[in-house]
């Protein structure tokens, strides 16, 4: 009690610089009160009191079949606003997936991964705007793109661990940001590449909010049962024994240079693909959209919902994109309740929302 | 122009050097890359705003310039090493035993925390820092030196002089250079490790907030989210040096200064911020642990 009201104090006195006497003040009686209640809360025990699940049993079947026809009928009870968060939430669950690969599944830490995502994007948006290629045509041509920057800065992250790793992934994406921010006569520096047209399927516009949400939905799900699929591969198998022990793994015949190749051009190919969705949602892309703070993001989601499970990645994308969107009335505080549930979430929960099912467990014998 | 580009290169340099130490510190005891370190830099920056207009409007600046800055630099820096102090016992302490990654988040929340922080107290807007140190200039090689410039290399060289002297000749020096050898053991031997992260983090914090004072001084604007950039590069400064160890971020801090304010006056300014990390990434290439870090081997 006292150590707490010593520490509200302290709070209050650290903050006297910025918020002034009148701020610290208030900061200093706000605390305490809510402090008050808490304990009074806790003491007459309302909310502490364990709350007994009722015990549905059901078909994880049935439940699937259940959420597939809700994600199908989204489109026709969602305003177009919360669509277009849902979307937005949709194509950052593809990057999330393709870093989740790098980060989650093989340990690589890539702090630059929304250079990827940019090359991306920019990939579609010049095949589309300056060689007139449609939205199918781009697609494959910007992500075969982004897969060979991916192979570009495997390079040097295989000869490099852990930090050394992560600054130099840090150092490309600045650079692939200043080089988008400067190139004026190709990427038209901060203005960006507007003029992106739709995507037609034999001669049919697909214009409409609701036609990208099926769009991005149905490669959200191919994204997700691809991945799953690698996740419990061989493949899969040989990068999480990279993440786990690397000299070991590479003493039991695997390959790690050919396995960290594959897991830096994988995860490249799923950031190529949301780039390339994300422009033709857009119809604009910038270099604002690209920085270091958008990698940064995109690894919370990964870390938040649980290292190298999937289920965790979706949660943590959802819940990293609409959160913000849901606090939107309170603009300016939501990103100081973003900063602060971050660490909170790391305090409580540090192994992530979702624990991932190991391997070995899943598969049985 | 040469002689010119390695002044400022010096200067921009020193204070890379005294923000990479705050890194390379926490990184060599914890291992856990600080993001909010960069934050620091720029509460401290602001914090030196905050109190010299408080001594300016107190007449104190009037009376004795020298007493207002001294008085500045000294209640910046205390604060920010409570910040610093708060930070480690709050968001990273209670993360000692977890995953790898997750102290990473949580600096990374604490970050994103400072930067609103100081928005919403402080507004959004560059906040000017008063023009009080007269422009005395020194000339030589046609290289024109200002006052300012000069504070900023010999006060940058002197901290670390005084750091390098902490870390080697006093007992908790000694136990900060145990703590980073071997945690476990050192905590048998007797060494009290919660006590020496949080001296680490409270030198490492002061450090920043000079740093931060002097960028304020120097270029005379500040803003909310001068942390980030500062922060990335003084990181890439430690790893260039090799993290972890005190003469390497002193080293990279300087060579990093150097390369980019060459880059800026003979290449491009546009590209100023690239030149660095290119550089980081050929030198890393060549020497996987930075041109200082221990070898392979050791670790």
């Amino acid at each position: 009690m006292i150590k707490a009201l010593l520490f509200i104090l302290w709070i209050s006195f650290l903050s006297l610089p910025f918020m002034g006497i009148k701020g610290a003040l208030f900061l200093l009686f706000g605390i305490s009160f809510a402090y008050g209640i808490f304990l009074a809360v806790k003491k007459s025990s309302i909310i502490f009191k364990e709350v007994k699940m009722p015990g549905i049993s059901y078909e994880p079947r049935i439940l699937y079949i259940v959420i597939f026809i809700i994600l199908l009928a989204l489109p026709f009870g969602l305003k177009d606003y919360y669509l277009d968060v849902v979307i937005l939430a949709g194509i950052y669950i593809i990057l999330a997936l393709g870093l989740s690969v790098v980060i989650g599944f093989c340990g690589l830490l890539n702090l630059g991964f929304a250079a990827f995502y940019a090359i991306g994007a920019y990939a579609c948006a010049l095949f589309m705007t300056k060689a007139g290629l449609g939205f199918w045509g781009a697609l494959p041509l910007s992500i075969l793109i982004t897969m060979i920057s991916g192979f570009i800065l495997a390079f040097p992250a295989l000869r490099l661990h852990g930090d050394y790793l992560a600054i130099v992934t840090l150092g490309f994406g600045e650079i692939v940001h200043l080089t988008l921010n400067n190139w004026d006569s190709l990427t038209h520096g901060p203005n960006g590449i507007s003029g992106i047209t739709v995507p037609f399927i034999f001669g049919f516009a697909l214009g409409s909010l609701s036609h990208y949400y099926y769009i991005v939905l149905i490669f959200v799900l191919a994204a997700i049962f691809i991945v799953r699929r690698i996740y419990y591969s061989r493949t899969g198998r040989a990068w999480l024994a990279i993440r786990e022990d690397e000299t070991a793994a590479e003493a039991m015949g695997i390959n790690t240079t050919k396995y960290k190749f594959l897991a830096f051009a994988f995860g490249a190919f799923w950031a190529g693909l949301a780039g390339a969705l994300f422009a033709s949602k857009m119809r604009f892309v910038s270099p604002e959209s690209f920085t270091f703070m958008e990698s940064v993001f995109v690894a919370c989601m990964v870390i938040l919902g649980g290292l190298g499970s999937i289920p965790g990645v979706i949660f943590g994308s959802l819940l990293l994109v609409v959160l913000p969107e849901a606090l939107r009335e309170f603009q300016l505080y939501r990103m100081l309740a973003l900063g602060t549930g971050l660490v909170l979430m790391m305090v409580f929960r540090p192994q992530g929302l979702i624990k991932p099912k190991t391997t070995i467990n899943h598969r049985g014998h | 122009m040469f002689f010119q580009q390695i002044i400022n290169g010096l200067t921009v340099g020193g204070v890379y050097a005294l923000i990479a130490l705050g890194y390379t510190m926490v990184y060599g005891i914890l291992e856990l890359i600080n993001f909010a370190h960069g934050e620091i830099y720029m509460l401290g920056a602001y914090l030196g705003i905050i109190f010299l207009g408080i001594f300016t409007a107190m007449g104190l600046t009037q009376y004795s310039l020298f007493l207002s800055l001294l008085l500045t630099f000294i209640f910046s820096v205390t604060f920010c090493s409570a910040y610093g102090f708060t930070i480690e016992k709050l968001a990273y302490k209670p993360l000692r035993k977890a995953p790898r990654l997750s102290p990473l988040i949580s600096a990374i929340g604490v970050s994103i925390f400072l930067q609103n922080y100081v928005m919403l107290t402080q507004g959004a807007t560059d906040k000017v820092f008063p023009h009080i140190m007269e422009t005395t200039k020194i000339e030589f090689f046609n290289a024109t030196m200002t006052a300012l410039q000069v504070f900023i290399i010999v006060t940058s060289l002197l901290l670390m002089s005084l750091l390098h002297l902490y870390v080697m000749k006093t007992k908790t020096g000694k136990a900060m250079r145990a703590v980073a050898q071997d945690k476990v053991m050192a905590s048998l031997l007797g060494i009290n490790i919660d006590r020496i992260i949080s001296v680490t983090f409270i030198i490492g914090s002061g450090l920043a907030a000079v740093a931060g004072l002097m960028v304020a001084m120097y270029y005379g604007l500040v803003n909310y989210y001068i942390g980030y950039i500062a922060g990335i590069k003084a990181f890439a400064a430690a790893v260039l040096g090799g993290i972890g160890s005190i003469p390497g971020a002193i080293l990279g801090g300087f060579v990093l200064g150097i390369i980019e304010s060459m880059g800026a006056g003979y290449l491009s300014s546009e590209y100023k911020d690239a030149y660095a990390f290119v550089i980081l990434i050929i030198i890393l290439l060549i020497k996987p642990r930075g041109l200082l870090g221990k070898s392979a081997k050791d670790s």
